[in-house]
C-alpha cells in the first residue's frame, strides 16, 4: 500500500474514532460551559450507553445481522433507550453529587465526580462482569472500497451520526427558549437568575442533553467496536476531555472539531508510531495545550483566576 | 488536634508530642506482640501508603493543589530504585543512599511536571497531573528493553543496615519504614508551622490574596509539590525493596484515587487526620474486606443453602472488587457531608464551613443566593 494510501485509510479510521470522541467532548463542554465542573463520571456515563443498548439489544433478542424495517426500528429504538437512560443517569448523578457543591470551593465537586465515577464503574463491573463483553453485531457492514482504501459502513455511520447530533445540539441551542436559558446561565447564572430563569432545570436540561449525547456515543461505539468493557469510559473520557480542552472548553464546534482531531491523532499514531504509544501522545497533547493554549483552537480567553 | 479531644486525667497524655511517641513506641511493639507474618506484611503496606498519603497532604491538604497523578512519583521512586541498585544495569547504589537519591529523583520530576503546569487554575492542574499519572506508568511499560516492560524488575538489592542483611524477613523493612514515617511527620509538621507552610495556606485559601501579600505562588506552589513528590519517592523505594520487584500496574490512577481517598476520609490538611484515613482505608482492603468475604463464603452462604441464587451469591461474591466502590463512596459522601474529614484540622473545618456559622459576606451572599433560588 503506498505511503498516501495509508494516510487516507487512517484519515478515515480517525474521522470515524473522532465522531465518538466528539459525541462525549459535547457533553464535556456543555457541562463545564454551565457550571465549571469538570464531569468526571462523564466518561462512565458513555460506557453505560454501551451497556444499554446491550440490555436493550438482548430485550428484544437481537443477536444476528437485521436487513430492512427490523433494521431501521431496533437501531432507531436501541439508540433513543440508550440517550434516555443515559441522560436521567446524568440528571441523577448531577442532583446526588454535584447540586449541593455548586457553591463550594470548586475542587470538592470534581472529588465527587471522580467518587461517581469509580462508582458507577464498580456497578458495571458488577452487572456484566469484569471483561470485555461482545456487543451483537446487527447492522450489515459493508465496506466500499474506492482505490485501495477501504470505508465501512460503520464508518459513515459514526460520523453522519456525530454530524446529525453536533446540527441538531446547535439549532436547539440557538433557536429555542431552553437553548437560550443555557446560554444565559452560562454566561452570569446570577443575573440569569434574576431574569426569571430557573437555573436548577437549566443545569438539570444541560446534563440530560449532554449524557444523552455520551449515550449516543456509546450505542455507536458498541456498534464500531463490537465489543465493551466496564473500565472503556477512563481513558475515552480522557480522551474526549482533552478534545473538549483542545476546541475551547465551553465551545460547541470546538468540541467536534477537538473530537475529530484527537481521533486522527490517535489513528496517526498507531500507524506511523506504535499502538501502545498512543495513549501518551494524546494525554501530552492534553497537557502541551493546556500549557500554551489553554483557551484552545476556538475558545475565548479564559479568566486566569484560582 | 487530637490532644484537644481526648480528657485524660494526666497532663502528659494531653501533649501532643508525648501521645506521638506513645504510638510509635506502640506501633513498633504491635508486629512483635502480634507475631504473624501476614499480619506485619499488612502493617509495611500500609505505612507505605500512610507515607504516600503525608506527601499527598503536602500537596492537596496544606497548598490546595488537587494533583490526581500522585502514584506516578511513587512509580519514579521505585523505578529509581530499581534501576540504580539491582542487577538490571549491574549497579548497586546502597540503600540508604538510593533513599535520599530516589527522593530527590522524584522532587526533580515534581518541578518538571510543576513548572509550567502550575500558573494552571485548580481544576485544569488536576486533569494535567491526571494525565501525567497515565503517561509515566505507560512510559515505563513501553521502554521494556529498560524497564523489563510488564514484567517489570525483580531481585532488587535488598539493604544492609551494619552488616545485617535484611533478606525475605519482613520485619526489618517494617522499622524502615516506622522511621520514614516518623521522619515524614516531624518534616510534614514543621513544614507546615514554617513560612513556606503558612504561604501554603494562604495560598490554598486566596491564591490571589495570597500573591498580593508578597508571596511568590509559583515558587510556594513548586516547593509543595517538590516536596510531595520526595515523600513518595521515599515510599517508592522502601516499597520496592521489600517486595524486591517494580512493575508497571502498581502505580495506576486507582492508587492515586485511594490515596486521595485516605487524605478525604481522615481530613485534608491535618496529619493525624490522614494518618488515620490511609490506616482506615488499608485496613479495609487488606483485612475488613477479605475477612467479610470469608464470612459471606464460610457463614453467610450455608444459611441460604435452600436457594440456589441467594447461595450462589454468597458463596462467590468477591468484596475485594468492590474496592473501587468504596473509594468512590467515602469520595462522594465525605465531600457532601463532611469535607472537612474525620479528624479535621481546625482551620480547614472552619474554612469550609464559613456559611454555617460565619456572618461575613460570603455567608449573606449564599443566604441571598438560597432565597433567590426558592
Amino acid at each position: 500500500m503506498p505511503r498516501l494510501d495509508v494516510f487516507l485509510q487512517q484519515l478515515i479510521n480517525g474521522l470515524s474514532l473522532g465522531g465518538i470522541y466528539a459525541l462525549i467532548a459535547l457533553g464535556y463542554t456543555m457541562v463545564y460551559g454551565i457550571i465549571e465542573l469538570i464531569n468526571f463520571a462523564h466518561g462512565d456515563v458513555y460506557t453505560l450507553g454501551t451497556f444499554f443498548s446491550l440490555a436493550t439489544l438482548s430485550l428484544l433478542g437481537v443477536s444476528g445481522e437485521l436487513h430492512g424495517l427490523p433494521l431501521i426500528g431496533v437501531a432507531l429504538l436501541t439508540i433513543f433507550v440508550s440517550m434516555l437512560l443515559c441522560g436521567l443517569s446524568g440528571v441523577i448523578i448531577e442532583r446526588l453529587a454535584y447540586r449541593r457543591l455548586r457553591n463550594a470551593p470548586r475542587l470538592a465537586p470534581l472529588i465527587t465526580a471522580i467518587g461517581m465515577s469509580f462508582i458507577l464503574e464498580n456497578i458495571m463491573q458488577y452487572w456484566k462482569g469484569p471483561a470485555p463483553i461482545p456487543v451483537p453485531q446487527f447492522i450489515p457492514n459493508p465496506s466500499f472500497h474506492i482505490g485501495s482504501i477501504d470505508i465501512a459502513a460503520k464508518q459513515i455511520l459514526v460520523i453522519l451520526l456525530a454530524i446529525v447530533m453536533m446540527v441538531a445540539l446547535q439549532l436547539f441551542i440557538y433557536n429555542t427558549r431552553m437553548g437560550k436559558a443555557m446560554r444565559a446561565t452560562a454566561q452570569d447564572r446570577d443575573a440569569a437568575q434574576l431574569m426569571g430563569i430557573n437555573i436548577n432545570t437549566t443545569i438539570a436540561l444541560t446534563f440530560l442533553i449532554g449524557s444523552a449525547l455520551a449515550g449516543a456515543a456509546g450505542f455507536v461505539s458498541g456498534v464500531y467496536y463490537g465489543s465493551t468493557y466496564f473500565f472503556n469510559g477512563f481513558a475515552a473520557g480522557l480522551k474526549a476531555f482533552t478534545a473538549a480542552v483542545l476546541g475551547g472548553i465551553g465551545n460547541l464546534a470546538g468540541a467536534m472539531l477537538g473530537g475529530f482531531l484527537i481521533g486522527l491523532v490517535e489513528s496517526m499514531t498507531t500507524q506511523f508510531i506504535s499502538d501502545q504509544w498512543s495513549n501518551v501522545v494524546v494525554f501530552s497533547v492534553l497537557v502541551l495545550v493546556l500549557i500554551f493554549r489553554p483557551s484552545g483552537l476556538l475558545g475565548e480567553s479564559v479568566p486566569s483566576k484560582v | 488536634m487530637a490532644a484537644r479531644a481526648r480528657s485524660a486525667p494526666l497532663a502528659a497524655l494531653k501533649n501532643p508530642r508525648l501521645q506521638a511517641i506513645g504510638l510509635f513506641v506502640l506501633a513498633a511493639i504491635l508486629p512483635l506482640a502480634v507475631n504473624n507474618g501476614g499480619f506485619t506484611n499488612f502493617l509495611t503496606d500500609a505505612g507505605a501508603f500512610v507515607l504516600l498519603a503525608l506527601g499527598l497532604n503536602i500537596v492537596i491538604g496544606f497548598a490546595g493543589l488537587l494533583d490526581l497523578g500522585y502514584a506516578a512519583f511513587f512509580a519514579i521512586g521505585s523505578y529509581a530504585f530499581a534501576m540504580l541498585s539491582s542487577p538490571q544495569f549491574g549497579i548497586h547504589v546502597p540503600f540508604w543512599a538510593m533513599l535520599f537519591l530516589a527522593s530527590g529523583i522524584a522532587a526533580l520530576f515534581g518541578i518538571l511536571l510543576g513548572a509550567p503546569t502550575l500558573r494552571l487554575r485548580g481544576d485544569y492542574l488536576a486533569i494535567v497531573t491526571l494525565g501525567f499519572g497515565e503517561i509515566v506508568p505507560q512510559t515505563f511499560l513501553n521502554l521494556s528493553q529498560w524497564t523489563g516492560g510488564p514484567n517489570g524488575i525483580s531481585s532488587l538489592d535488598q539493604p544492609t543496615f551494619f552488616g545485617y542483611r535484611f533478606g525475605f524477613q519482613v520485619l526489618p523493612y517494617y522499622y524502615v519504614m516506622l522511621a520514614l514515617i516518623a521522619l515524614a511527620i516531624v518534616v510534614a509538621s514543621n513544614l507546615r508551622s514554617s513560612r513556606l507552610g503558612r504561604a501554603w495556606m494562604a495560598i490554598r485559601e486566596d491564591e490571589l490574596a495570597a500573591a498580593h501579600m508578597g508571596i511568590n505562588t509559583t515558587t510556594t506552589k513548586l516547593a509543595a509539590f517538590a516536596l510531595g513528590a520526595s515523600f513518595s519517592g521515599l515510599a517508592g523505594v522502601a516499597y520496592g525493596a521489600k517486595l524486591q520487584l517494580v512493575s508497571p500496574d502498581q502505580f495506576g490512577f486507582n492508587v492515586s484515587v485511594a490515596v486521595l481517598s485516605m487524605l478525604v476520609l481522615g481530613g485534608m490538611g491535618n496529619i493525624p487526620g490522614v494518618i488515620l484515613g490511609s490506616l482506615v482505608i488499608s485496613s479495609l482492603d487488606r483485612l475488613i474486606l477479605p475477612q467479610l468475604t470469608n464470612f459471606l463464603h464460610d457463614v453467610v452462604a450455608p444459611v441460604f443453602a435452600g436457594s440456589a441464587a441467594l447461595h450462589g451469591f454468597f458463596s462467590t461474591i468477591d468484596l475485594a472488587n468492590s474496592r473501587f466502590m468504596i473509594y468512590g463512596v467515602i469520595l462522594v459522601v465525605m465531600m457532601l457531608f463532611r469535607p472537612e474529614g474525620l479528624l479535621p484540622s481546625r482551620q480547614r473545618a472552619a474554612e469550609l464551613h464559613a456559611e454555617d456559622d460565619d456572618p461575613t459576606a460570603a455567608a449573606q451572599e449564599q443566604t441571598m443566593y438560597n432565597k433567590a433560588v426558592t
